[in-house]
């Protein structure tokens, strides 16, 4: 079993389209370099000088990971982890 | 070209209104690129001059749009003191393709000026909006 990831419209070109892919690792950041390895690309999407990128969701299950450990949150087969750009923007 | 009906666009403009002088923000979900349901969603940064969707609202409605097959078909906020036209910084954020961006200005208090855009890899695209 692995991490189910959901992956939004805007970052499905590096996954063949698929709205979901399986990722493994036992921290958000070893998943999201399992990702990169098999999704070459969509790291650099995602984090940003070693920190999740600031519009960047992403949730485990149903808790924004900047709420739980950010990079080093834990995350345990069977768990999904999504990702969401975040809407934003104004006139500044 | 966006089509939409006279009931969205006047809780559009009515949600604008009630949030000025804060930016007020939400999506209209629908099917085939058809807007169809309303969806106010929170301004987190709650500011005159930027918006955010608060991240836990959002995983909420993209997982029920989701779960309807729905998609964001419109993705609308509001300037409260310049034109209805996307800034530099709603088209370095603008993340949905797929989208119709509507803006709102709220500026002149008795003339809501409402335009749709399509923003696509950092480039605007103003379109027609046929209300009917």
């Amino acid at each position: 079993m692995a991490v189910e990831v959901r992956i939004p419209t805007i970052l499905r070109n590096y996954t063949d389209g698929a709205k979901a892919v399986a990722a493994e690792g036992a921290t958000l950041d070893e998943l999201i370099a399992n990702l990169e390895s098999n999704h070459p690309g969509i790291k650099d999407r995602l984090v940003d000088k070693g920190a999740l990128r600031r519009f960047v969701n992403v949730y485990l299950n149903d808790e924004d990971v900047r709420f739980l450990g950010g990079l080093g949150t834990p995350v345990s087969d069977g768990d999904t982890v999504t990702v969401l750009p975040a809407v934003a923007g104004g006139m500044a | 070209m966006l089509e939409i009906s006279q009931e969205l666009v006047d809780k559009m403009i009515e949600h604008a209104r009630r949030d000025h002088p804060d930016e007020a923000c939400g999506v209209i979900a629908g099917r085939d690129g058809v807007p169809e349901r309303f969806v106010e969603m929170e301004n987190a940064e709650r500011s005159p001059t930027f918006y955010r969707f608060d991240s836990k609202e959002q995983l909420k409605v993209w997982r029920e749009m989701d779960d309807r097959d729905e998609e964001p078909v419109v993705i609308y906020h509001s300037h409260t003191a310049t034109e209805a036209y996307p800034s530099r910084t709603d088209v370095s954020y603008a993340s949905e393709p797929n989208a119709h961006y509507v803006l709102v200005s709220t500026r002149d208090e008795t003339r809501a000026e409402l335009r749709s855009f399509r923003i696509v890899d950092g480039v605007i695209t103003e379109e027609e909006v046929r209300i009917n």
